[in-house]
């Protein structure tokens, strides 16, 4: 039997602490059914090995609370004992993508606490209302367990069902990404226990994923962020070899905090090509099922991924896409099969969703790009180039006007790639922008993600030119593909932003840094933000592969998705 | 001294000053403020009237005339030159209308009932030999050294009246105007400065030292970021180059990005601007298009690549000026233009 959904457990405590006996009874049961199958040779169903893996899972937590909490009884370690019988964790929770590891952490952690008033009062009798309470919790379990058996969409919709009636008596958890909580020391300390836990079980507990460290003075505004050094790369902390992670996702990582590896699509295509290289190096151990351990290995890798440089929201799309498709592996598939089956998958995501978007993007811009256009574009898009050089390929005239910005000064790579192509050319900073706007018909600018109430998040500089823009009544066009778009709600650049390395600001002129040493000065500091959100007011037109699309129409594509999977 | 010594004495102190101007303006020599040009041609000026040879007020004005001619051609950018040369010839023109005996105000008057009978006030009136005119002269032109000496401080004076506690402060660039400013309030008030570092010269990097120095809590943004920042901005305070008749603002280089995003955000807009800025005139859109270092040097060939110096901040997106004589709004502007300058005197 699946016993409780994670998320209803505060609920259940109670109920089951004063029934801990009676549960305890039942432990014990499929117990001697485990043992009995075992020696009967029998392969352990799905739900059984479940059940095994949940247990040494509490258990191992049983043996962190211990240390913990030494000065609690032996009826708490009992308790939490049927507790963690009693928790289940069915697959679909599994493909979520911030898996709530976490909550059951704090959950046990905190109710045995409140456990301990109630505990001692319920325990020598049994009354009526308790009885009661059992046994409507063992039906809640057996409705729980039959959906089950059926498969994930159904166990999303019991899910659903079943988190409907707690919601009004407890308000659902919902989790806020940690990277945006640097300021709060409790999630700092949480992160640090979740990538102790992600270590490969049985091995060295040195050799697990460090912590990177902040650096340098931060702008008070934005303390709730993380600002690492270049200089200081995460890599640097692991040892060689490393055994937790995967060489091709360490080079990945190394690539992403040193730039080499930059802008949204880049990045989403090169994770999911070392993800395609751990797949093929994966070999799932004994007593392991496929589905559930590669998506347990995947973790580690991203909690690293994400430490070199925060997730875009592409690639936290392109993360869910994966775990869903893995944990769709059906039992029955043998490993070849099923690997044979994820690397096509993947490749099938980046043709049809990068690839082929591009391209049906480019023909719907083209029909926007006339002859004799000026056009404005910001840094570097991929998507944008791919345009103009489809757009120039088709022969249209037109001449391009590349703006930069300090300090990544990506225009210049852009300006590179058309100059090469043979497209006329006119580079400027992005101070010169309001010089420059009278000559410009158009402005094209990707996005690195569109937020569900129609902002845009892009690279910083973008806001300020299509401000300008809008103030010369210059039309601005967003191209973005649809696997960008996130059901985040920003307003300001504040609250989730990424704050690079503040010595890029440092420069050079005429032999002399100004800024050499920021650091000795207490009241100085640099400020290097890497996205900025740009209000819809400010954007005419958002061409995506599935057509032009207003900003506010950003929730509407997301929801055709969310029905269509 | 005799004649000639003066003379020759005269001309290489002129020809210094324009070399000076020239080598200012190509980066080559040492960059100053507007304040310390418009002294430095204020006091030549004075030199020019003491030592040069003149019967009459028109002889001197044509002298001075000629002489600014030269000076602006030298360097166009630098507007103080021409407008110190302008005050000049406005102080020449009101003590010989002192010597006459007629007042000031009648003059004005009289001049739109000449326009409208006659034409304006004739050349030959300034034919007449007043002897003590020179010495006056001298001393009207002292007090407006004394008074260019006292401008930031002036200003500086009046910023507790506008700066409160807690409040973020945004500027651009580097401006001493703005650093003294930025100072004073600082001495008794506790808030935040955020500095554009304005690229390509990044001159807002020796800005935010200088505060940081002086103990003000101060960021260096990008110039990308200043849109990304302004929502927490309570007042952007900046300086310029030049204050134009209309109101508007010739400033550094992504001043109307800056005032764009204030307008979008309702932040107040303060110029701190000295009299001296103020120009009736300047040369047509002239604006500098200096090198911009840019490394791959192969592509350079096929790419226009441009550099202003300068950006056009219409008045609109003004809400305040802040000079050595007080605040004003940008719609009063041409009437301190009036006063200041005389309108003959717009064309040099």
């Amino acid at each position: 039997m699946i016993f409780f959904k994670e998320v209803i457990l505060g609920f259940r405590y109670w109920v089951i602490a004063s029934g801990w006996c009676f549960f305890r009874r039942n432990v014990n049961d499929r117990q001697d059914d485990i043992e009995r199958a075992k020696t009967e040779g029998k392969e352990l169903t799905k739900e059984e090995k479940q059940r095994l893996r949940k247990e040494k899972k509490q258990q191992k937590k049983n043996k962190e609370k211990k240390d913990e909490k030494a000065s609690q009884g032996s009826e708490k370690e009992k308790k939490s004992g049927s507790l963690a019988a009693a928790a289940p964790q069915p697959p679909a929770k599994s493909t979520t993508v911030k898996t709530p590891s976490a909550v059951p952490a704090p959950a046990p952690v905190s109710v045995p606490s409140s456990l301990e008033a109630p505990a001692p009062v319920d325990k020598p009798s049994k009354t009526k209302a308790e009885l009661k309470a059992e046994r409507r919790a063992r039906q809640e379990a057996e409705r729980a367990s039959k959906p089950g058996k059926k498969g994930e969409p159904g166990q999303q919709a019991a899910s659903g069902k079943q988190k409907a009636p707690p919601s009004e008596l407890q308000p659902v958890i919902k989790r806020l990404p940690e990277h945006i909580q640097v300021d709060n020391p409790d999630v700092l300390k949480k992160l640090a226990k979740k990538l102790e836990r992600q270590q490969v079980m049985g091995l060295n507990p040195t050799k697990k994923i460090p912590l990177r460290l902040d650096y340098g003075y931060k702008v008070s505004l934005f303390s709730h962020l993380h600002q690492y050094s270049r200089k200081a790369p995460l890599t640097q902390q692991l040892s060689i070899p490393s055994t937790v992670i995967h060489p091709a996702v360490v080079r990945l990582g190394l690539q992403y905090s040193q730039g080499i590896v930059a802008g949204s699509n880049a990045r989403s295509v090169a994770l999911l090509h070392a993800f395609k290289q751990v797949i093929r190096d994966y070999i799932t151990p004994p007593n392991e099922e496929l589905s559930r351990d590669l998506v347990n290995k995947l973790k580690p890798y991203i909690s690293f991924l994400n430490q070199c440089r925060p997730l875009s929201a592409s690639m936290g799309n392109a993360i869910k896409y994966v775990k869903k498709e893995i944990s769709n592996i059906s039992s029955q598939c043998k490993e070849e099969e099923a690997k044979s089956k994820l690397l096509n998958c993947i490749e099938w995501y980046i043709k049809e969703k990068i690839i082929l978007a591009a391209k049906a993007i480019a023909e719907s811009s083209i029909e926007k790009i006339n002859n004799e256009d000026v056009i404005l574009v910001y840094g570097c898009s991929s998507l944008v180039n791919h345009i103009l050089f489809e757009a120039f390929e088709k022969g249209r005239k037109f001449r391009v006007i590349v703006v930069d910005s300090r300090p990544r000064l990506e225009g210049r790579e852009a300006l590179r790639r058309l100059v090469q192509r043979g497209i006329s050319c006119t580079y400027v900073l992005i101070s010169a922008v309001s010089y420059i706007l009278p000559e410009v018909s158009k402005v094209f600018l990707g996005a690195h993600a569109l937020l569900a109430n129609g902002y845009v998040m892009s690279r910083v500089g973008t806001s300020q030119i299509a401000l300008v823009a809008r103030a010369f009544n210059v039309p601005v066009l967003v191209c973005c593909e649809t696997y960008k778009f996130c059901e985040r709600v920003q307003t300001d650049s504040f609250v989730s932003n990424e704050l690079d390395d503040p010595d890029d600001l440092m420069v050079t002129r005429n032999g002399k840094t100004q800024l050499e040493s920021w650091q000795e000065v207490p009241s100085l500091g640099l400020l290097n933000l890497v996205y900025d959100v740009t209000p819809p007011d400010f954007v005419d037109l958002v061409i995506t592969e599935l057509g032009m699309i207003p900003c506010t129409s950003v929730p509407v594509v997301l929801r055709v998705k969310n029905v269509d999977q | 001294m005799p004649g000639p010594y003066k003379e020759t004495d005269l001309t290489e102190r002129v020809e210094a000053f324009l070399s000076d101007l020239k080598r200012g303006g190509s980066g080559t020599g040492p960059l100053r403020g507007s304040a310390e040009t418009a002294r430095e041609t204020t006091a030549l000026l004075r030199k020019i009237t003491a030592q040069a040879r003149w019967s009459s007020a028109g002889d001197l004005m044509e002298i001075i005339r000629k002489e600014g001619r030269r000076m602006t051609a030298a360097q166009p950018s630098e507007t103080t030159v021409g407008n110190m040369v302008r005050r000049v010839l406005k102080i020449i023109r009101e003590e010989y209308a002192r010597s006459r005996g007629s007042s000031e105000e009648a003059d004005q008057q009289e001049s739109l009932h000449k326009l409208l009978t006659s034409g304006g006030l004739s050349e030959e009136n300034f034919r007449h030999h007043f002897a003590p005119l020179k010495a006056n002269v001298i001393e009207a032109i002292n007090e407006l050294l004394t008074e260019l000496e006292g401008t930031t401080d002036n200003i500086a004076m009046q910023a507790l009246e506008h700066i409160h506690s807690n409040e973020v402060i945004m500027t651009i660039g580097r401006s001493r105007t703005v650093e003294a400013f930025l100072k004073d309030a600082a001495r008794k008030r506790k808030f935040h400065v955020i500095v554009a570092e304005c690229a390509p010269f990044c001159q807002g990097h020796e800005m935010a030292t200088s505060l940081s120095k002086a103990g003000i809590e101060t960021t260096v943004i990008a110039d990308a970021a200043i849109f990304a920042v302004m929502s927490r901005v309570n007042k952007v305070i900046i300086g310029t180059q030049t204050v134009l008749a209309n109101g508007g603002l010739r400033a550094v280089n992504g001043t109307h990005t800056l005032a764009l995003a204030a307008k979008h955000h309702s932040t107040p807009l303060i110029v701190c601007a000295p009299m001296f800025k103020l120009s009736p005139q300047v040369s047509r859109y002239h604006n500098l298009l200096l090198s911009l270092q840019v490394k791959s040097c192969e592509i350079l060939s096929k790419v226009n690549v441009h550099c202003p110096v300068f950006d056009y901040v219409p008045p609109e997106l003004i809400t305040l000026f802040i000079s050595n004589i007080g605040g004003h709004a940008p719609s009063y502007i041409y009437r301190l233009m009036s006063e200041l300058y005389h309108p003959e005197d717009h064309e040099l």
